[in-house]
């Protein structure tokens, strides 16, 4: 039986409880859906829940509580819950299917995962992730997302990053598109019934607590500016991830990180904040205009070939500009990941060939004007495949791409260069996808357990998929179950009259500072420290020294900020600067735990600790944990540690050399 | 390179709009038009932010910065909604108005920039308008009926390329809003073709497709948005090439549900 006041008790212990359930791997999540409790019909109707997010994770996560009978309430930034930046995904999901016959497996999709967050993930979490993904596909089918299909009619597959096999599905270039609008078909037929109401362009503004647990949320209505009130009997966070942090990345200019932030800021605690993903094949910076950069699908590596100059002097004729890719002949050009990781060659994972990028340009050898791109060529594609085949696969990728740099791919290679793409870190969450607060819930980018220390292509779909379908409808009601003779929340309650006071007193601040700098500038400038000292390459004085420069600029900000317009209108201006306020904390936790942590590991690379060859050399005997910080007002924020322990899979060194 | 921009300012949806121009200087090649757009409200903050430094020889020179929609700003997420020299996402063909690079503008060009404007689509403020239309259409029935859980395996359900090919070319809408802002007729029917024909192609969307291609139809009606006049101007400026068959076979399936009736 479980005891909630026990957990309480706990809680307020800090002591984390993971509550991985006992027994064998392939056994933990079946025994644990059979042990949680479920509320009756009759009692979920009774119930509300909060879901903040319409990406992957919100959208299917509000839509599967509301056919169960819950009462939702929806919330996003954006003006319809189909513009959530799942929407971008280009690539594809991983699902174990075996289609293919290429002898893949839970086991292996699980073992791969793990291997590919390079032992920093938790075991439990990434074994069911690896078995609810079969279903995931065919849920997606179900609903009548067009996936890729052969001429028999059956599912196509493609490959990815970190895998041997062939398990990814996609929709051409576009299947985050397909999937968020799957998910956001089953939410409109929930909001035709009754059962999901929808708030677009509202966003969240801080966490209600009553007795210490989640009862609602301070949401700013972003089209008129008024402050809301919306009570419940959960809370779920499913509001992506904190890129945005660097200013410049792939994410969508309105991610932001704040929602977790507030959660953060509320009690619950904040799990490997230092690991945020750099991808490999995106667009390189083309000058200080730049607002944000475009990812181009690493799907693109199956079938193209990364290289760069093997001369310095080739090189710097790239650089000035007096030749081209072209004109440089094959037994010249080094495809630098063939060479030195041949078993997975220009399939390693992203935060491997990330560096190894990075290690090329910095060596000199970077292909256009500012020294920082490499080639990723499909002239080899072509003369294997022809042009008709390569074009069905990546057509609409290669006009995104000629249409951005004016360049054409099937004349000359395209240039790519690493940028921040996702995070991995986030809140943590116990098995149940529960925060350390009582009722608040992380779902899909916004928690932090399935992808440890780097994430593998094509599973960012799938995960957020995994907890708003499969696991989340699942886990809260064991926590609801308790409470359905819980009257509604009163949003009349001193914790609302408080919690509402206090977002007003922070905005009537910002709007008051009229100071001489605009809130882009700012973020601007915590984006260079960020990429600088927190970015691909981390050392202990870069990291206290961003530590100090972020706590400055923060300083710079609540003085000197000046934010456009009127509070209780319609005020981009007042949004920026709200969330920039955040991504002014965010980056110091970040830095703060990339310290911390003085070993490497997936995409968290600390200069100190490498092999002879360049590689990430992590040290389990004293890391093998994930870092999990708890916010204090007045203090330094504290470090809790959950020891991860391996009983399934073997630890070992990732190798993607042979 | 320089530009001159002539940009609707409405204070909210009950304000009278005007046009403001603009200048904004040293713009690369490279820098996209919502960059261009940057530029110019990062301008019009600092002008607020020191009034007396800046001279543009405007109307109403402290309005502030431009409000306009945008988000992903690579063409997906369909936020972006500007109306650009007369056409919706500009001149070009093809692309959303963040795909939308300086270099396709004439240096020293004066560029005119406007919200949707469609019945269905009411202006929020400045360029920004408000497609809720849109989700209630999808509301009404652009879903497969089925719940979380309970389906069948995904290969169980097998669908000749061809028509998953078709299927995928009409999800490609971004829902944007382009088809009924430019339709002289302010109709949605391209917008509404793309989902109904998307899941009529498909074995799991038939089972419900008369009563689907009804309620859409309906609920669109009901916002206001015009009937189809065949003009096919929804399909040269559909940033994602959705063509105009798909209203042909929204058509056939409307009319099929209709003799059922």
């Amino acid at each position: 039986m479980r005891n909630w006041k026990q957990i309480n008790i706990n809680h307020n212990m800090t002591e984390l409880v993971s509550k991985i359930p006992e027994g064998p791997i392939e056994q933990k999540w079946t025994n644990h859906k059979a042990a949680i409790k479920v509320v009756s019909p009759a009692n979920k109707r009774k119930m509300e829940i909060i879901v903040i997010g319409t990406g992957l994770g919100g959208a299917s996560a509000a839509a599967s509580l509301g056919e169960l009978g819950y009462n939702v309430k929806v919330f996003c930034i954006s003006d319809s819950p189909r513009r959530a930046h799942s929407i971008a995904a280009q690539g594809g999901i991983n699902a174990a299917k075996n289609y293919q016959n290429d002898n893949d497996s839970i086991y292996r999709l699980f073992y791969d995962t793990i291997k590919g967050g390079d032992y920093r993930s938790r075991e439990a979490n990434v074994y069911r992730l690896a078995e609810v993904s079969n279903n995931i596909i065919d849920q997606c089918v179900a609903q009548g997302v067009p996936f890729a299909r052969d001429y028999g009619g059956l599912l196509d597959n493609r490959s990815f990053g970190g895998a041997q096999v062939s398990r990814t599905f996609y929709a051409r270039g576009q299947t985050g598109q397909q999937l968020l609008l799957g998910a956001y078909a089953a939410l409109n037929r929930q909001v035709a019934k009754g059962s999901v109401k929808s708030y677009p362009r509202h966003e969240m503004l801080d966490l209600v607590l009553i007795n210490g647990e989640a009862k609602g949320i301070i949401a700013r209505n972003l089209t008129n500016g008024k402050i809301e009130r919306f009570g419940a009997h959960a809370v779920v966070i499913a509001s992506g991830g904190y890129g945005n942090t660097y200013f410049l990345s792939t994410n969508a200019m309105n991610s932001n990180g704040s929602a977790a932030w507030q959660c953060y800021k509320k009690g619950a605690f904040f799990a490997n904040p230092c690991f945020a993903q750099i991808h490999p094949t995106c667009i390189p910076i083309h000058g200080d205009q730049q607002s944000k950069l475009t990812l181009m699908s690493e799907s693109l590596r199956n079938d193209g070939r990364i290289w760069v100059p093997k001369k310095i002097e080739d090189a710097k004729k790239l650089q000035e500009g007096k030749i081209k890719g072209s004109d440089i002949p094959d037994e010249d050009r080094d495809f630098y990941l063939e060479r030195r990781y041949p078993a997975f060659g220009n399939l390693v994972p992203r935060d491997v060939a990330s560096r190894a990028a990075k290690e090329r340009c910095d060596a000199g050898f970077g292909v256009n004007n500012t020294g920082k791109a490499v080639f990723l060529d499909f002239k080899y594609a072509f003369e294997r495949l022809g042009r008709e085949v390569v074009d069905a696969r990546y057509g609409n990728l290669f006009d995104m791409y000629k249409e951005i740099t004016d360049v054409d791919p099937h004349e000359e290679p395209m240039m790519i260069y690493p940028a921040i793409h996702y995070t991995m870190g986030g809140l943590w969450v116990d098995y149940n996808l529960m925060t350390t607060i009582p009722g608040l819930y992380a779902i899909g980018e916004a928690n932090f357990s399935d992808h440890g220390g780097n994430r593998l292509g094509a599973s960012a779909l799938m995960q957020g998929l995994a907890d708003g379908y499969f696991i989340l409808p699942y886990t809260i009601g064991d926590y609801l179950a308790s409470r359905f003779k819980e009257p509604k929340t009163d949003i009349n309650a001193p914790e609302f009259e408080a919690a509402q006071k206090a977002v007003e007193e922070k905005i009537a601040k910002l709007m008051s500072i009229k100071g001489k700098r605009t809130p882009d500038s700012i973020h601007k400038e915590l984006g260079h420290i960020m990429w600088e000292y927190v970015g691909m390459a981390r050392n202990e004085k870069g990291l206290k020294k961003a530590i100090e420069l972020i706590q400055a600029l923060r300083e710079e900000f609540w003085s000197n900020v000046y934010v456009a317009g009127e509070k209780e209108v319609f005020n981009q201006e007042l949004e920026k600067a709200l969330r920039v306020a955040d991504f002014l904390e965010i980056g110091e936790l970040m830095a703060r735990d990339a310290l911390n942590r003085s070993e490497s590991c997936g995409g968290h690379f600390r200069e100190e600790m490498q092999t002879e060859e360049g590689e990430t050399l992590r040290d389990d005997k004293n890391f093998m944990y994930v870092s999990a910080w708890e916010y204090d007002k007045d203090n330094e924020p504290k470090l809790h540690k959950e020891p991860l322990k391996f009983e399934f899979a073997h630890v070992a060194t990732r190798n993607y050399k042979d | 390179m320089n530009f001159t921009l002539k940009v609707w300012r409405q204070r909210d949806a009950k304000s009278q709009g005007h046009f403001e121009t603009y200048k904004v200087e040293n713009i690369s090649e490279g820098t996209s038009f919502l960059e261009m757009m940057d530029i110019l409200n990062e301008q019009l903050a600092s002008e607020q932010i020191d009034p007396v430094a800046f001279d543009k020889g405007c109307k109403e020179k402290h309005s502030g910065p431009v409000s306009f929609n945008h988000d992903c700003r690579e063409g997906i997420c369909g936020a972006c909604s500007l109306y650009i020299n007369g056409r919706a996402h500009g001149p070009e063909s093809g692309v959303t108005t963040c795909q939308l690079y300086m270099r396709k503008f004439k240096d020293g060009s004066t560029i005119t920039i406007e919200p949707w404007r469609s019945r269905g689509f009411p202006v929020i403020k400045d360029l920004v308008v408000d497609r809720g239309a849109y989700d209630k259409i999808l509301q009404a029935g652009g879903y497969v009926s089925v719940n979380t859980g309970g389906v069948p395996d995904a290969n169980a359900i097998p669908v000749p390329k061809k028509n998953a090919d078709e299927s995928m070319d009409a999800a490609a809408c971004v829902g944007c809003g382009a088809c009924a802002a430019t339709c002289k007729n302010g109709s949605a029917m391209l917008f509404v073709a793309a989902r109904v024909s998307s899941l009529a192609l498909l074995p799991q969307g038939k089972v419900e497709g008369a009563r689907r291609a009804k309620a859409m139809v309906a609920k669109m009606d009901e916002l206001g948005f015009g009937a189809c006049t065949n003009t096919r101007a929804c399909e040269m400026e559909c940033p994602k090439h959705i063509s105009v068959s798909h209203i042909a076979r929204l058509n056939r399936e409307f009319l099929c549900a209709k003799f059922k009736d």
